[in-house]
């Protein structure tokens, strides 16, 4: 199959060897976890159980609410200690409302919900329904609610299932043994999944340099003439949802728009499994695996890890450290977020821990910019980081949203191969979240003009209304108001309701 | 504003490359071309190769004490002896020190410094120091010798080499004019190039260096080789060299093609002057050209029509310094026409249309 060129990317070290040929290992139960209400995209979930109430694993501890949402399942049987604020595994460290369940040893299954006996003749909504209940998130990193992805098919005209098992960060290498280890599971869920979608197809995109996980994926996709397996070049950021539709198909997915714009849909190959274990099992998500690596790590594994198990008994499952780490991170070194500490759960979205040595990190103090032009080549999306940043260290913000500082994703490309060590990335990410402040307040407002407008409008009307009254009872006066205000009125009026 | 320094954003990965390495790469391709010329030129040569480092070393140490910046660490960078480096290889080998030292201040006290230090300058700070020296000191800065390598019968010995770079007495009957010079003088004088011609080097002498000129001049074929090394070494692309080259190369043939009594050939133009060196290593500085790849394209290209334009019909006979420095000016404006199309987007920045395909 024909691959297309994708624009700039690094090659960094990618350390994957540090785990790539370790077997998935499952962690013993830690003594407590800890199971935050919100751990993906969206509103937090709404808590069913109280303090002291008796859970089976994989009984439904928290409810997903509102549009975007996941619920929570229970990792294990046990007890409820209780429901309380608990430091998220976020860089702000702030606490979040976490269940705390004590495992009681016997990880008794509750009562399950039926296997769906042929998914393919099951239709989407019933699919849809099922992933919806089993608290399926984006595996990848992201923790998109996967049941919003799957009824995309509904709104759209979709033709392909793009299945991401590029896993472009260093060192990461739960995606590789996932599929090394379940490929069949892996390919039935991207078939229920394509079958939910309504697309025909299901692409399956695999980084080079995992061989072992291509020939193994081929294999198992040999039976089914509709899915394919495609080896991408090594050059990250390839695992970028945008950027794997572009290196399969070519297209460019405008600004502002989805792939599946473009009849494409990308799902994680880990969602995949979860998937077909929701489906074909009644299982829902309560376990993941997580790479542990990093140089400070003694023992570098790939561990199956209960949805809420504290990252500090996860490092000691591999050994602890072998020395003080620079810095420990949730998910990949290009795009992971630095933990606040050890005692955070690791969460859906946990695709590894990693403690990092200072040297692996090689961190410096800036320099100043010599303008070599190298974050220019490299950035993915085609941006001119050292512009963005000289305006965005000055403050002008506006003129950083001009040249596009929006489009970043964040890759940490640019930030890589400075020779000076500017943190490009961290300027971006405060530029972002500085303009998403103002573009807030704008709307809100807007939102307030507009009600403020209205409300003037509304006592116009009344007072108008009680005119006419009076007018009516001295029919000799004329009360005719001009017929072009109250359009105009109709018109803002239309605007406060949309 | 306020970025918190305390924790930063990933990537917790970096690359190899730092700004001391990369100018380091540089310096080391520099070293072939410059330790065949020290030899060519002998002692003087040597003299002022030191005097104009020493002081380029000197004046940023100086500057950056006035500023109240870290000296030793900022010196470590290299730059300034990258500076220093290239602002020796453009003075005539035999010239006295003062030039030299001239040189540095106006290199890295005005081009450099004065518009804030390393990374901060618009124009390209050697090709200051040496303009500079050129239009203030046109004798001194055009009087040319003849190589005479060291030990060989006629070079200058280590005292009388101090007497030439110190004390001015630059011995009779040694200078000699430079091809891209005597050419222009001929024509001046109404004697077509194509006569002229015959008495400049043969294109072999020129490639190899033997001949009259600056020390960046001479020895096309090892600063060609430095070129390539910092090509292979991914420190410079391909995009300005080979278009300052192209530009030259191309007006010269056009033009020789039409009038080649008026006009010398395009490879005459490539193998003499300053062509190799400031297609690689002058035109190629960081901070001085362009950020993106089309706009270094248009950039080299620039330089080299304009290094046409000047030996042509401008009144030095070589123009590398000028048309560079004229295209450093360019290079902002350049940049901002120039940017890389965003992902997504057309080149407006607005949103690529649906089912657009690739383009």
């Amino acid at each position: 199959m024909k691959i297309f060129p994708i624009r700039g990317g690094i090659h960094p070290d990618y350390r994957k060897e540090q785990t790539s040929e370790k077997a998935i290992v499952a962690m013993p139960m830690p003594a407590a976890l800890y199971i935050p209400l919100q751990q993906h995209i969206g509103a937090p979930a709404e808590v069913l159980v109280a303090e002291g109430e008796l859970v089976k694993k994989g009984q439904m501890i928290a409810r997903n609410q509102g549009a975007v949402s996941a619920s929570q399942h229970a990792p294990t049987s046990g007890r409820i200690r209780t429901v309380t604020e608990v430091t998220a595994p976020h860089p702000s460290g702030l606490p979040q409302s976490t269940i705390i369940l004590e495992p009681d040893g016997k990880d008794e299954w509750a009562d399950l919900p039926e296997p769906i006996a042929d998914p393919f003749a099951a239709d989407a909504h019933t699919i849809n329904e099922r992933v919806a209940q089993s608290g399926i998130v984006g595996m990848g990193g992201a923790a998109f609610p996967s049941a919003i992805k799957l009824n995309l098919g509904e709104q759209k005209k979709l033709h392909t299932l793009l299945l991401n098992g590029a896993e472009c960060e260093p060192y990461l290498t739960c995606d590789d043994r996932v599929m090394r280890e379940y490929p069949d599971e892996i390919i039935d869920g991207a078939r229920i999944m394509a079958h939910a979608l309504g697309t025909p197809r299901v692409v399956i995109g695999i980084e080079e340099n995992k061989p072992q996980a291509i020939a193994i994926m081929t294999k198992a996709a040999s039976a089914f003439s509709n899915v394919e397996v495609v080896a991408v070049p090594v050059q990250y950021p390839m695992g970028s949802e945008r950027h794997l539709v572009q290196a399969i198909t070519g297209q460019e997915t405008p600004a502002r728009k989805l792939t599946a714009d473009l009849g494409i849909v990308v799902h994680n190959v880990s969602t995949a499994r979860a998937v077909h274990d929701a489906v074909r099992h009644g299982r829902p998500l309560v376990a993941r695996v997580v790479t542990v690596s990093g140089g400070a790590i003694r023992e570098p594994n790939n561990v199956l890890t209960p949805i809420g198990a504290p990252v500090a008994d996860l490092v000691k499952f591999c050994g602890g450290f072998a020395q003080r780490p620079e810095r420990v991170v949730n998910g990949g070194p290009m795009m992971g977020q630095p933990l606040p500490s050890l005692d955070v759960p690791v969460v859906k979205g946990t695709s590894g821990i990693l403690a990092l040595t200072a040297e692996e990190i090689n961190d410096r103090p800036a320099d100043a910019c010599i303008r070599c032009g190298s974050c220019v080549t490299v950035c993915p999306c085609g941006l001119s980081p050292v512009e963005m940043s000289a305006f965005i260290r000055k403050d002008k913000l506006e003129v950083a949203a001009k040249l596009g500082v929006m489009d970043c994703f964040s890759c940490g490309s640019c930030s890589y191969v400075c020779p000076s060590h500017i943190p490009l990335v961290h300027y971006f990410n405060y530029a972002k979240g500085v303009l998403n402040d103002l573009e807030r307040e704008r709307q809100k407002n807007e939102r307030i003009k507009t009600l403020a407008e209205v409300r003037v409008i509304r006592i116009e009307k009344a007072t108008e209304a009680k005119r006419a009254a009076l007018a009516a009872r001295k029919p000799a006066s004329d009360s005719a108001a001009p017929a072009n205000a109250g359009e105009a009125k109709a018109t803002t009026e239309e605007k406060a309701n949309a | 504003m306020s970025i918190a320094t305390i924790s930063k954003s990933a990537p917790y990965a970096h690359g190899t490359s730092s700004v001391q390495k990369t100018m380091f790469t540089v310096l080391l391709a520099l070293t072939p071309a410059t330790l065949f010329n020290l030899y060519l030129f002998g002692w003087p040569a040597i003299m002022l190769f030191t005097i104009t480092v020493g002081a380029c070393l000197a004046v940023e140490a100086g500057c950056l004490s006035l500023a109240g910046k870290p000296v030793m660490a900022t010196l470590a960078d290299c730059s300034a002896l990258l500076t220093g480096w290239l602002l020796a290889m453009s003075l005539p080998p035999w010239a006295p020190w003062w030039l030299g030292v001239l040189g540095a201040i106006f290199a890295i006290a005005m081009a450099k410094h004065s518009f804030g230090g390393i990374g901060q300058n618009v124009f390209n700070p050697a090709m200051v120091g040496r303009t500079v020296l050129l239009i203030s000191f046109p004798v001194a800065m055009t009087t040319w010798i003849v190589p005479h390598p060291l030990f060989s019968v006629g070079a200058p010995g280590f005292f009388e080499a101090l007497a030439i770079t110190f004390g001015g007495h630059l011995p009779d009957a040694v200078s000699s004019a430079s091809a891209l010079g005597h050419i222009k003088t001929e024509l001046s004088r109404h004697i077509p190039v194509t006569e002229s011609i015959i008495q400049t080097p043969a294109l072999m002498d020129m490639l190899f260096g033997y001949r009259a000129g600056s020390m960046g001049e001479t020895s096309a074929i090892l600063i060609l080789a430095g070129g390539l090394f910092l090509m292979a070494k991914r420190i410079i692309s391909w995009h300005i060299p080979l278009s300052v080259m192209g530009g030259l190369f191309v007006m010269a043939s056009i033009f020789h093609y039409v009038d080649p009594t008026r006009f010398a050939s395009g490879t005459f133009h490539l193998v003499s002057g300053a062509t190799f060196l400031g297609a690689f290593f002058i035109a190629t500085d960081y901070v001085t050209s362009p950020v993106s790849e089309r706009g270094q394209l248009i950039f080299g290209l620039g330089c080299g029509v304009l290094i046409w334009l000047i030996r042509n019909f401008a009144g030095y006979p070589e123009g590398v310094a000028f048309a560079v420095l004229l295209m450093n000016g360019l290079a902002p404006i350049i940049d901002q026409y120039t940017r890389p199309r965003a992902f997504g987007r057309n080149r407006k920045g607005e949103p690529l249309p649906l089912g657009k395909e690739r383009s």
